[in-house]
Parts: structure tokens; C-alpha cells; sequence
């Protein structure tokens, strides 16, 4: 179990953990078939530092922010690692943004330096608004040979500084991590070391973490699962991380059989493709393959009722365990709502499948289903040191989940009023409905906020798509809302993006909606909206002209019927 | 035969549909129901094909056929 109780910052922890662990491989990154990188503990650390002198030479102070936008490689965890050795406060940014979208973000938080791969540098380049990073350090990966970087520097140029270790404070921001806000207001969570050492800590009196354990890195390591699951907590451990550079389902496979993978985390799209995988392996059986298969589930399912026993399944369900690789023992899912089927049709195989509740508010996990025994129906109960409880609860005991604890977060970065709205007396405001029962679990029901979170763990804010649809002619004003938002239901199941129009008096509908759809497929798919409605009165407006969201949402729900209401866009 | 021709007819022949029923402008995760997983799947059969290697990030923003042609023919 880790205990950091001595130590005060990411940097000084994951310090000494490369010396403790020198000698034990830390990184491994594969692309396809090939493995592209190989570190142990003591040359990740040589690199690491080397990063970190590098930055201290540039005259990066701590406290400054590093941006990083990349996808997950091992020059990631190398300036990850660099950057908090060197007191940054570390900005890691979606790499599936578009440039636009992560310009925005990096104006709002202003970074001393920035890590970013070629191809996507490239596209900032073509947008005006990368002239504000003209102060910052722009170090760019894998820039092909005679390629024009503008005012950037290659991340590989050799480095010949010094280093020293920069002393942070457990209350120092160690993270800004954007919840949203690419095209309006964004809103970047401040984290503290101690909010991710705590987290690692109660993490690990969880689970059975082993230090001969290989971590899958398969999520963005800027994703919230990802930054504790595939960097922060293997390292702590000494146990090693694998990138691929892909997330094609056969090289996932192959790669978590070449380098035997045992911890991955990852969230419900992902997990369901990997059901879909197995189920198809499975049915296609002979019958009597298929009986032997139904026996030895029922005997992994009595053998494993209380907690799981991975040796034991494999030994049971081998030839199963052999499609993920054969050495899986922990399934950590989050990001998203997890269907209890599918949660439950892993266990049943003897994979055991940790479910968690989180919010890029408060860390990783606010709660999580330790195994013993399994459940997928709840996402799990409050992990040490937090706190939820259910506020303004209806007569079935179902209300707004509100929490409090070590691993939430400062407030957002320069919006102390967006903080006031979330914060309250130390305890924060979820916007998500659940209820608890009487061994202390919390299910989710539904959301409050206007949002939704897409299976592959993305959360959507209306707001931030709304002006994709902005001057369309025929349109007099539109708005977006998540349907749940309009039309409450008890399910985090079918969320869905609504698209509102107010069509002009004498304009033409039908193009208006041609163009409205072909706006739409330019967004990235999981930003697509998928329904639309008419409305012919103006949208209430506050006197700064903002779209009076709840107001408008109440209207329409008084005047429609979410069954009959809404037309495929 | 274009990249783009070919390409459409690894699409119906992969996805079990009609090829008159694919357009080189067609949005291909609409027109054939697909997720993004689903598509780097088949970016991998391509990959074959044409005997190239695309990135998956190229993959973002490319949503049709024709599009997806222009990546690979870069490659080539």
C-alpha cells in the first residue's frame, strides 16, 4: 500500500520512485507490432531530467504551466515527469481537440512552455491565435527533417543543463485539467499534489496492485483515468507502463499478450468492444464447447462470489483469458456509465471489472467498487477519506450527489464565480443524481447539469457546440441541450444532444436544416447532435443576451413531449 | 481504378452493403452506422490494401470516402 505521508509534491515522489525501482523497465511504447521505446526506471529518469534541465535552463520557474498535447507516447511521461521535477504545473490538453479548440484552451492558461507533436503543431500554426503562444517555450516532437517549426524548437535537440529538484507544497496546483469551455468558457480544474497523492494512496489500500505489474495505457494519458491509471500510479509502484500507439482492436490484443498486461484501465466504449469480441469467439463454438463454457462460468461465478480469484478463473476459463492477452487481472472502467451486463458478463469470465465514479472536478475515483464482493449495478462506495451524500432527495431517495474529500479540486482557474456555483462549504456539487443504499453504494440515476458523457468517457457540453450553428441563414437564433436536461429521466442511458431552432419569419426551413445537418457532420462524432426541434417564440435572454437556459428548458417541457417532439437532425 | 473507387468497394464488400448504395462524399460513420473503433478496423484492412500506414490520429476529422482516399493517397 503506498503511504507518502513524508513527501509533498508528484515531483518528489515519482523522483525517488525511479531511483528506488532502477532497475525495473518503467515505459515500454509499441506501435503496432514494433516496440518503438524501452526505459527503465533509471533511464526514464535520466530523460526525465534532462526534460526538467531543459526547461530550468530556459528559465522555466515552478509554479509556471506546461501544456502538453500529445498522444500517448513515451515522450509524454518524459515531459510529464521533466515538468514536475521542474515545479510545473502540468495542462494536459486532449489531443482529439482541433487546433482551434486547443488554442483556446492554451490562451486561457497561458503556458510557460508547451510539448506538442508535429501534425498537430503544424495545424496550430494555420490559426491566427497561435501568435499568443509567442512567449511561450514550444518544444515539438517528431518533426520530420528541414520542416519550418515558426518560433518553436524540436523536443529531441540534445540537452546538455543541469537539474535540480524543484520543492512544491502538497496545497500547490500540480494540475489545470479543462472539464470544458473550447469555444466558450472554459473551465479548468485546478488539482493539488496533495489531491492526487491522496488519490494514489486510497487507490492503492483498494486494490492489489503488485509492483510485477504491466499497466495498458490505452486512454489519453491527459484523460483523468489515464493520468493516475497509466503514469501517476504504476511509476509510485515500480511497475511498468505500455503505450500503444494505436487503439485498433488487434494490436490491443496482441500487444496485452506480447508484454503481459495485468492493469488496464479504461472506459465503457472499449469495454464493450472487447464483449463484443469474446461474445463472437464464444458463439462461435460447437454446442458442446458452449455447455462446457456455461459450466465453467457457473463454477468461476460460486468460486468467485465473495471476491475475486484471478488464478483461479484462469485456471477455470484459460483458453477466454487468452483473447485479452491471458494475464489480465484488474479492469479498472470509468469515464462513463457502465452497463451492468456488460460489467457483469467480465466478472462472470473471472476478469474482474472495477467500476468507478469520478468527475475531472475531484480527481479519479470519488467512489469504486472494491470486489468484494462484485457488484455492476452501483458504480461503487466512497473511497477513503470522501464523502457523499444525497441533498433535496425525492420520496425514493434519489437526489443530487454531493461530495467532499482529499481529491477535490482548488476551484477553476480565474472563475471564482463558476467555483462559488459548485463549491459550496467545502463540498461539491456533482449536478449528477443517484441514491445510496444501505451498504453505503451509490447508483447514478440521471443528471441535473446540462451535459452528457459520451461511452467513450467525453463529456459534451452544449455550450461548446452551440456555435457550430451560429448565422445560419433562415435560423433567427439555436440552441443545444442535452435531452435529459429538458425531459429529466432516471437513466444514464441514451443521452443525446438536442439542437433548438427558432426559425426565421419569412425564412426558409428546409435549407436552414440542410445547412444546420451539414454543420453538424463537420463536428467530431461524439459532439454530433442527433435531434432537433422547432420553437417559434423568442429564446428569454438575460440582459447580458445569454440564452436563459433552465427558463427556455421549462417552456419546452411544459409545450412538448420528448417522445413526439424531437426530429432526427 | 482511383483510390477513391476501390475504397468503396472494400467499404460494401467489408461492411455487407450494397456498393451502389456508397457515394465518395458520403459521411461513412452515417451511411454505414459505424463507430470510430469500428472505422480504425477498417482503416487497418486499407492499410493492407494499399499497402500504407495511417496514423489513427489521421483519422480525425476525415468523414468521407473521398477524404479518406486523399489521406491514403498521401501516404502512397
Amino acid at each position: 500500500m503506498l503511504n507518502f505521508a513524508r513527501l509533498d509534491s508528484l515531483g518528489e515522489i515519482l523522483h525517488d520512485a525511479l531511483f528506488t525501482f532502477k532497475s525495473n523497465v518503467a515505459l515500454i511504447e509499441a506501435n503496432r507490432h514494433r516496440e518503438t521505446a524501452r526505459y527503465t526506471f533509471a533511464e526514464l529518469r535520466h530523460v526525465a531530467e534532462g526534460f526538467a534541465g531543459r526547461l530550468q535552463a530556459a528559465g522555466f520557474e515552478p509554479g509556471e504551466r506546461l501544456a502538453i498535447v500529445m498522444q500517448n507516447q513515451s515522450k509524454w511521461v518524459i515531459s510529464g515527469l521533466g515538468g514536475l521535477f521542474a515545479g510545473a504545473v502540468l495542462v494536459p490538453i486532449d489531443y482529439k481537440l482541433t487546433a482551434a479548440e486547443q488554442l483556446t484552451l492554451l490562451a486561457h492558461c497561458k503556458p510557460a512552455a508547451l510539448v506538442v507533436e508535429y501534425p498537430t503543431w503544424r495545424q496550430m500554426l494555420q490559426h491566427e491565435t497561435a501568435a499568443a503562444l509567442e512567449n511561450t517555450l514550444v518544444l515539438v516532437s517528431e518533426a520530420p527533417d528541414g520542416a519550418d517549426l515558426g518560433p518553436a524548437r524540436r523536443w529531441e535537440d540534445p540537452v546538455r543543463s543541469g537539474f535540480s529538484l524543484s520543492q512544491r507544497r502538497r496545497t500547490d496546483v500540480a494540475c489545470i485539467v479543462y472539464t470544458s469551455g473550447t469555444s466558450g468558457r472554459p473551465k479548468g480544474c485546478m488539482l493539488t499534489h496533495d489531491n492526487y497523492i491522496r488519490q494514489a494512496e486510497s487507490l492503492s489500500q483498494i486494490f492489489w496492485y503488485r509492483e510485477e505489474d504491466n499497466f495498458f495505457s490505452i486512454l489519453p494519458t491527459n484523460h483523468a483515468i489515464d493520468f493516475m491509471c497509466g503514469f501517476i500510479v504504476p511509476l509510485m509502484l515500480g511497475s511498468t507502463i505500455v503505450h500503444q500507439r494505436t487503439l485498433r482492436p488487434q494490436y490491443l490484443v496482441s500487444t496485452m499478450k506480447r508484454y503481459q498486461i495485468s492493469v488496464m484501465a479504461l472506459v465503457p466504449m472499449l469495454l464493450k468492444a472487447f464483449e463484443k469480441k469474446l461474445r463472437e469467439g464464444i458463439d462461435e463454438l460447437p454446442a458442446w464447447k458452449r455447455t462446457l463454457v456455461d459450466s465453467l462460468v457457473s463454477v468461476n461465478r460460486f468460486a468467485t462470489r465473495r471476491e475475486p480469484n484471478p488464478e483461479l478463473s484462469r485456471l477455470l476459463l484459460g483458453p477466454i483469458h487468452d483473447k485479452l492477452g491471458g494475464h489480465l487481472r484488474l479492469l479498472f472502467v470509468g469515464g462513463a456509465f457502465v452497463e451492468r451486463n456488460t460489467a457483469e458478463f467480465f466478472y462472470q469470465l473471472g476478469i474482474p471489472v472495477a467500476i468507478g465514479y469520478g468527475l475531472t472536478e475531484a480527481g479519479t475515483v470519488l467512489t469504486v467498487n472494491d470486489l468484494k464482493p462484485f457488484r455492476g449495478d452501483t458504480v461503487g462506495a466512497a473511497v477513503p477519506g470522501t464523502k457523499v451524500e444525497i441533498r433535496n432527495a425525492n420520496d425514493q431517495g434519489i437526489g443530487e450527489v454531493w461530495v467532499k474529500g482529499p481529491t477535490v479540486m482548488q476551484g477553476y482557474l480565474d472563475e471564482p464565480e463558476l467555483t462559488g456555483d459548485v463549491l459550496i462549504d467545502g463540498w461539491l456539487r456533482t449536478g449528477d443524481l443517484g441514491e445510496l443504499d444501505a451498504a453505503g453504494h451509490l447508483k447514478l440515476v440521471g443528471r441535473q447539469k446540462n451535459m452528457i458523457v459520451t461511452e467513450g468517457g467525453k463529456n459534451v457540453y452544449p455550450e461548446d457546440i452551440e456555435s457550430a450553428f451560429d448565422d445560419v441563414s433562415g435560423c433567427e437564433e439555436v440552441c443545444v441541450f442535452a435531452a435529459n436536461y429538458v425531459w429529466p429521466r432516471q437513466t444514464m442511458l441514451g443521452e443525446e444532444l438536442l439542437l433548438v431552432v427558432r426559425p426565421k419569419s419569412d425564412g426558409d426551413l428546409e435549407q436552414a436544416l440542410l445547412e444546420l445537418r451539414a454543420r453538424n457532420r463537420r463536428l467530431v462524432d461524439f459532439k454530433r447532435v442527433k435531434s432537433y426541434l422547432t420553437w417559434s417564440e423568442a429564446f428569454p435572454r438575460t440582459a447580458s443576451m445569454k440564452v436563459k437556459r433552465q427558463v427556455l428548458a421549462e417552456q419546452l417541457r411544459e409545450a412538448l413531449e420528448r417522445e413526439t417532439g424531437l426530429l432526427p437532425l | 481504378m482511383s483510390t477513391t473507387t476501390r475504397l468503396l468497394e472494400l467499404a460494401a464488400e467489408h461492411f455487407s452493403v450494397a456498393l451502389g448504395e456508397l457515394a465518395a462524399d458520403d459521411d461513412f460513420y452515417d451511411r454505414l452506422g459505424i463507430d470510430s473503433l469500428q472505422a480504425l478496423e477498417f482503416l487497418s484492412e486499407l492499410e493492407m490494401e494499399f499497402d500504407v500506414e495511417i496514423p489513427d490520429y489521421e483519422l480525425q476529422g476525415v468523414r468521407t470516402f473521398r477524404a479518406l482516399a486523399e489521406q491514403i493517397d498521401k501516404r502512397r
